[in-house]
């Protein structure tokens, strides 16, 4: 194995040279998103570790130790390629072209011993195929990642807890409502109404696209909740075909209060307050006084 | 034994509970608190349960229990101060609580049971009154 561990040594120089002009050549290839630059630097890193693993004579096991300066190198860089929104073809082709720049600089090399020559490649493409597999597992791992991200911002985004009045809370809630969003809107709505002390929470349901009866339960259990928290709960943004589904089910709301729009729900929670508000008329105003 | 301390208060009974109930305390507490109904003709229970993280079925009965006790008895139980993780626990475990009275804290639990006791106006010879003949 030393062969191969001096010529990545030795033609370090060529095999760099090589790897850069495949991954150049790639038409594919961001130069948007990387410079050569850096690429060069990277490459080279790459090598250097490489050889170094090669020459301690393990070449099958890539998760001993020697391998482990590659392993992270390798990592990194398809880590910063999942995140710069490399597609994996991309990221794929950085390992695979470097078989390719090693095998045309033996081929060089060892033109006139064949045998040499294919125990050579085939050892370092065996090498390059498994480092090339870690390379894709981590751009996976790295993308699910982001994906898991956004899913949680999702959610958190999806259910704001707005304080419209002094004691009195709005919960609009958009999109579909299942067991672990109604966790989540349950969650926050309880523990706003501990941090502001509110007596009244809405819950506008007019941005959900259908209510069956497990998303009533959901709404039931909402809402008995909020009341064990001693708040009241109003349910409002009942739309006509809501309430038709909601009877034909069967579904009990009759001790909930319930509205049809928004307006309507702040309207009670005002009077269940003793707030009132009123229209000021500027005209008669100073009129009626005197 | 470990007991609850029930604080009378005018024509009320103040419980805090600042531990977590375990069975034993819970039942203790549900025959304190009935005797003491009984013998202060309390018109109002007031139980502050703002420091109890954990709650199981057992315990969200017992409550329901002492509701429905001193319902008999002519007095109103208000359980003031749930955390919102409790009201969760019990939602889930089926245990809404019904005829108990709730409120935020300890504040709008005494005003809801002014309210609900009606105790305005008339209620001065009664407060004045019951204290010093119980003390005693």
């Amino acid at each position: 194995m030393n062969i191969t561990a001096n010529l990545l040594q030795k033609q370090k120089k060529r095999i760099l040279e090589i790897w850069m002009q495949n991954q150049l050549a790639d038409s594919a290839l961001r130069d948007d998103l990387m410079t050569n630059d850096e690429l060069l630097k990277q490459s080279e890193e790459l090598i250097d570790a490489l050889a170094r693993a090669v020459k301690s004579g393990n070449i099958d096991n890539i998760f001993a130790a020697e391998f482990d300066q590659i392993t992270e190198i390798l990592s990194d860089v398809s880590i910063t390629r999942a995140r710069q929104g490399f597609s994996p073809r991309e990221t794929g082709m950085y390992v695979l072209s470097l078989k390719r720049a090693i095998s045309t600089v033996m081929e060089d090399e060892y033109k006139d011993q064949p045998e040499v020559l294919y125990k050579e490649i085939t050892t370092i493409n065996n090498l390059l195929d498994q480092l090339s597999i870690i390379t894709f597992e981590t751009f996976i791992k790295s993308r699910e990642e982001v994906i898991l991200r956004q899913t949680d911002e999702i959610s958190e985004i999806s259910t704001p807890v707005i304080r419209v009045w002094e004691g009195i809370l709005a919960l609009p809630i958009i999109g579909t409502l299942d067991s672990a969003r109604t966790q989540v809107v349950m969650e926050n709505l309880l523990q706003e109404i501990v941090n502001t002390g509110s007596n009244i929470a809405i819950l506008d349901i007019s941005g959900v696209p259908a209510v069956d009866s497990l998303v009533a339960q959901h709404l039931i259990k909402t809402v008995s909740a909020t009341r064990l928290m001693g708040a009241e709960c109003i349910i409002s943004g009942i739309r006509a075909e809501i309430a038709q589904t909601i009877v034909h089910l069967g579904i009990d709301l009759s001790n909930i209060k319930t509205k049809a729009s928004l307006a309507s729900a702040l309207q009670l929670a005002f009077s269940m307050s003793s707030v009132e508000v009123r229209k000021i008329n500027k005209n008669t105003g100073a009129g009626l006084i005197r | 034994m470990d007991r609850i301390p029930i604080l009378k208060m005018g024509p009320y009974l103040l419980v805090t509970i600042q531990v977590d109930l375990y069975d034993r305390l819970a039942l203790n507490l549900e025959n304190d608190l009935i005797s003491m109904v009984s013998k202060t003709e309390a018109k109002g229970v007031l139980i502050d349960i703002s420091a109890v993280s954990i709650v199981d079925s057992f315990m969200g009965r017992i409550l329901g229990n002492i509701a429905s006790m001193s319902r008999i008895m002519d007095a109103e139980t208000v359980v003031v101060g749930m955390q919102p993780a409790v009201a969760i626990t019990l939602v889930e475990l089926g245990l809404t609580l019904q005829g108990v009275h709730t409120a935020l804290n300890v504040e709008k639990g005494m005003e809801l049971l002014q309210d609900l006791i009606g105790l305005y106006g008339g209620s001065n010879e009664d407060e004045e009154g019951e204290p010093d003949d119980r003390n005693d």
